[in-house]
């Protein structure tokens, strides 16, 4: 479903990406894990090119997006991206949001965009808020608003940058739990995020990235259980430590 | 002052009013045709091949780095009869206000664009939104909705730079009193005359404005 081979990316003298090649198959819910710093982020980012790639390639349902005469644009409607800030359309209320890109993209009729996004709403369990502004919610109902978003497209493929890193801590929990439904569905995934938890639970493949490489890369139970690199180790190590630390007094 | 002369105030009432309305006219022509115009422009800077974008900048550098009164002149005589084969006050009037208006307003839009997030074009370009579809639904009405008020001031300021257009033969409110002032060579009766009906249109149109504003919240 989604293939990379050898991508390389810098900003100007600044190498991000070293060199990363990644198979994702379909229904796969890959979890991209790592300091920050790593280019995780930027990773993802080139999968639906918001990020222009410097070499190598990204094959998305077998076609190579680097090829400059893929329209991007039609590619990107079967990918939908969930950011860390949300980037809800703060002129437009919910509903709007959810509908404007199935109407103006993809031509639906305003009723079919309706139906499909009365759905989502329902699914993301914010059928309530269909009228109001983004404003006027909280950051857990933002980001499971900017998932139905995403949603309306019906892509093949889900990106989500950081989802949860924005918000906070006690709703947290409404997103994942909204990832971990998506992930059920069979939805193919990547996720870029600190939550050892969710990787653990719902991660098919944990992918550790440092400076711009792949460092290792396994099944949940063996990346946590046995991390056979020193970085990853070091890295499980001091991150665990410290989400272990959030305990409430 | 003693003899301060209410009568030619009143035999030249009719002709303040139409000037008065021809004032309007042309501030409005060119806050209209200006807007347009400097979304176009604005735009046009923001294209990402560097020579035609060049050239919007070129235009607006001009028309922000030269007298309004010059552009005025070169429209007036050089440009429209060149166009048009003759001279037009009032088409010289509306073009080289909208043009000036243009360039200032173009700088406005193009800061209200660059003011929104970018986190809202890679939202939209995320969802298939193609370029112009992202600036249309998504950018635009939220760089809009900042840009309003300095839209108005740009009409006000519209209101007191119409006042040149005196010079090229327009009968705008400012004609009308040098036209008295030449009659009677009554300097206080034809200036502060015309002084205090801007005063009164630039002071309505704020208070239009801000009414305006505040029923337009920045979303």
């Amino acid at each position: 479903m989604i293939k990379i081979e050898d991508l390389k990316k810098s900003f100007d003298e600044n190498v991000i990406l070293k060199g990363i090649s990644l198979t994702v198959k379909a229904q796969e819910v890959v979890v991209l894990i790592g300091p920050s710093g790593a280019g995780k982020s930027t990773f993802l980012r080139c999968l639906n090119k918001l990020e222009t790639i410097n070499s190598g390639h990204v094959y998305i349902n077998a076609q190579d997006i680097t090829d400059p005469k893929v329209d991007i644009n039609k590619i990107r409607q079967k990918i939908g991206m969930v950011f860390q800030d949300f980037n809800l359309f703060p002129h437009m209320t919910v509903l709007e949001n959810i509908m404007i890109s199935p109407i103006k993209v993809k031509k639906e009729s305003r009723d079919t965009a309706y139906e499909t996004a009365s759905q989502l709403l329902t699914k993301v369990g914010l059928a309530n808020k269909a009228d109001a502004y983004p404003d006027d919610l909280s950051g857990g109902q933002k980001q499971r608003i900017a998932i139905a978003r995403a949603l309306a497209m019906k892509p093949d493929i889900m990106l989500f940058d950081e989802p949860t890193s924005a918000l906070d801590p006690e709703m947290v929990g409404e997103v994942l739990t909204v990832m971990q439904n998506l992930a059920k569905e069979g939805m193919t995934m990547v996720v870029v995020t600190h939550e050892m938890g969710f990787a653990r639970e719902v991660g098919s493949r944990i992918i550790f990235m440092d400076r711009g490489y792949i460092v290792e890369e396994n099944s949940p139970q063996e990346l946590f259980s046995h991390p056979q690199k020193e970085r990853t180790k070091a890295f499980l190590s001091k991150i665990l430590s410290s989400q272990n630390n959030k305990l409430p007094l | 002052m003693m003899d301060f002369r209410f009568d030619i105030i009143a035999e030249y009432s009719h002709f303040f009013l139409m000037g008065t309305l021809l004032t309007i006219g042309l501030s409005l022509a060119g806050v209209f045709l200006g807007s347009l115009m400097g979304l176009f422009i604005a735009i046009g800077e923001l294209l990402e091949n560097k020579f035609i974008a060049f050239i919007f900048k070129a235009y607006v550098g001009f028309f922000r780095g030269t007298p309004l009164f010059v552009q005025i002149l070169i429209i007036y005589f050089g440009v429209i009869p060149a166009l048009f084969g003759e001279a037009n006050g009032i088409v010289s009037a509306i073009a080289a206000l909208s043009m000036n208006a243009g360039a200032y307003i173009a700088e406005t839009i193009r800061a209200g664009i660059q003011s929104i997030n970018r986190g809202q074009s890679e939202a939209s370009r995320s969802l298939g939104m193609t370029k112009i579809q992202s600036m249309r639904y998504i950018i635009l009405p939220q760089a809009i909705r900042r840009i309003l008020p300095a839209l108005g001031n740009e009409f006000i300021s519209l209101i007191k730079d119409s006042s040149l257009a005196s010079t090229i033969a327009t009968p705008e409110l400012m004609y009308w009193a040098q036209s008295m002032n030449a009659q009677y060579y009554r300097v206080w009766e034809s200036y502060v005359s015309v002084a205090l009906i801007y005063l009164i249109l630039t002071l309505t149109a704020n208070f239009i404005l801000k009414h305006f504003e505040k029923k337009v919240p920045v979303k």
